[in-house]
């Protein structure tokens, strides 16, 4: 039995690579790509990012433009990640099997969530600059959605995984359900849910980038604006102040994570 | 007095899994009774059918007079009052404090604001306090639940019950978590718990031998069948009966135990 287990997995295996590899060839012929060209030209690159896309003196002059772009991104990452944070509080509750009110709620709150997390944040941005136009707004949304659809699956996680003994032994007391939810699922998975903000919090910094060079706001913008214009100098200096930021906002929740958690 | 009856309980999962088959059997005031079975015989469906976190399929469950399958929401929550429950996996609310914790057996008698915000009264307070000091939990009370021992987390557990004032305590396998140490103060707790304070218990078990020393009267769950009802002097075939082809292992386990 265990034998014939094992050679039918590892027969599985050998098909699954067999076929990982077909589908490769298939789509380097399709889309006509040139992989010794590829590789080739990856030294040509670092030899172009060496030799123009550093910042110099120059660049230097641009920093105050930058940080105030670079603060608009910031706030914005935070703002959209936060409120967002508040409405799939609401939302996890009516979809997580512990907490849901009835099974209609919970399935049409889930099928909301998993709507809004699977369209791409860049999705977003373009579906929103038709009604928003280029604004900051626009990638405030862009990012509110999709921040929204992925934080009411990860509360909704949380609280099914942090929550639910306690939520039985206080149904059993006869409580009710206002109690159980703050003498029960607020306690017990608060810690775990202000970790994945502060996670949404970083990942929005990174991607109002993107968004903002969508958008033509914030971080983004002045990036596109300035690599267009083949001030390549000044645009690397910029991915310096992103990474930079980045790092920041990392360390200071990693801090926040070490003292809730 | 009968605190419990159950008249002809029968719980379906689904359409396939039957988990309990026509069960019925009554259980007087003080009793200590422990339910004996392999895992997935039934135990814990049964308990969780006589206060309903479970719903039953057919059957009645009759505690304290009152017909708990008919209850409504509200008046469900207000039976509830009366009947404590014990975990396996202590389901306390692991970021609170202890004496939070058994606060929260107070919830039941609570408005949904006074509860909301945890305010208890002073009546409330003092009665915890001695629960926790009779649970031996005093050097405790501020400390989170996280930072316990398996054996202290039960017993806050069974604070959070008996604040409640309960007639009946339902106990799932309140010491299958526990090293032996640890599960002989928890079963010694429940023990005096029935006795001193006149508490009917319900104890799951999955161990034979502790379920022999400690209960009046034993009910063996097979396949969601009562097979055995009675008192606690059960004869190897009867522990066949009730364990089925496992029964062996047990039998030789107990005698183990006893000579230690
Ligand atoms: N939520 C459920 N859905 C479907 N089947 C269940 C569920 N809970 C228990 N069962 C089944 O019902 C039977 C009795 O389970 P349970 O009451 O947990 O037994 P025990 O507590 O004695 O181990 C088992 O066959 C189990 O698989
Ligand atoms: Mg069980």
């Amino acid at each position: 039995m265990r034998v014939e287990a094992l050679i039918k997995r590892r027969r599985n295996n050998l098909i699954f690579f067999a076929v990982l590899l077909a589908a490769t060839l298939v789509s380097i012929i399709i889309t006509e790509f040139e992989v010794t060209k590829a590789f080739t030209s990856i030294p040509r690159a670092i030899g172009w990012a060496v030799k123009s896309f550093y910042p110099n003196a120059n660049s230097l002059e641009k920093i105050p433009k930058i940080l105030v772009k670079l603060r608009e991104t910031v706030l914005l990452s935070i703002a959209s990640t936060t409120v967002a944070a508040i409405f799939a509080a609401f939302l996890a509750l009516f979809g997580s099997k512990t907490t849901q009110i009835n099974s209609f709620l919970a399935a049409v709150s889930r099928g909301i969530a998993s709507i809004f997390r699977n369209i791409p944040v860049a999705a977003w941005a373009l579906i929103l600059l038709l009604s928003f136009g280029q604004s900051s707004l626009t990638g405030y949304f862009a990012l509110f959605f999709a921040t929204w659809g992925f934080l009411t699956r990860a509360f909704m996680e949380t609280i099914d995984e942090v929550g639910s003994e306690g939520v039985e032994a206080l149904k059993a007391v006869g409580a009710s359900y206002f109690h159980i939810i703050f003498q029960a699922v607020i306690p017990s998975s608060l810690p775990q849910m202000i970790s994945w903000v502060l996670f949404m919090v970083e990942t929005n910094i990174r991607s109002s980038t993107l968004v903002g060079i969508l958008t033509g706001t914030g971080i983004g913008f002045i990036f596109n604006l300035y690599y267009k214009s083949f001030q390549y100098n000044a645009a690397s200096l910029v991915v310096v102040f992103i990474i930079i930021s980045v790092l920041v906002i990392e360390y200071i929740s990693n801090y926040v994570r070490r003292v809730i958690l | 007095m009968n605190v419990l009856e159950v008249k002809n309980l029968t719980k379906k999962y689904g359409t396939e899994t039957l988990a309990l088959s026509d069960l019925n059997f009554s259980v007087k005031e003080g009793e200590f009774v422990s339910v004996i079975g392999q895992s997935g015989a039934g135990k814990s469906t049964l308990l969780r059918c006589i206060n309903r976190m479970i719903d039953a399929t057919e059957g009645e469950v009759i505690f304290a007079g009152v017909n708990m399958c008919k209850l409504d929401k509200k008046a469900l929550r207000k039976q509830r009052r009366k009947i404590g429950m014990i975990f396996q996996h202590y389901n306390l609310v692991n970021q609170l404090t202890v004496i939070e914790n058994v606060l929260h057996g107070r919830l039941g008698y609570k408005s949904t604001l006074a509860g909301v915000v945890g305010s208890y009264t002073n009546e409330e307070k003092r009665q915890a306090f001695e629960i926790i000091d009779m649970l031996g939990l005093t050097e405790q009370v501020y400390k989170r639940c996280d930072q316990l021992s398996g054996g202290q987390k039960q017993r806050v557990g069974i604070a959070r019950a008996l604040i409640q004032n309960p007639k009946l305590l339902l106990c799932d396998e309140p010491i299958a978590s526990l090293d032996p140490n640890a599960s002989k103060v928890i079963m010694d707790h429940l023990r005096n718990i029935s006795t001193k304070l006149g508490i009917t218990c319900l104890v799951n078990l999955h161990q034979v031998d502790v379920a022999l020393k400690y209960a009046d009267r034993i009910i063996g769950i097979n396949k969601g069948k009562i097979v055995y009802d009675g008192p606690p002097d059960l004869t190897a075939e009867q522990i066949h009966m009730i364990y089925g082809s496992q029964a062996g292992e047990l039998i030789i386990d107990i005698g183990g135990r006893n000579e230690s």
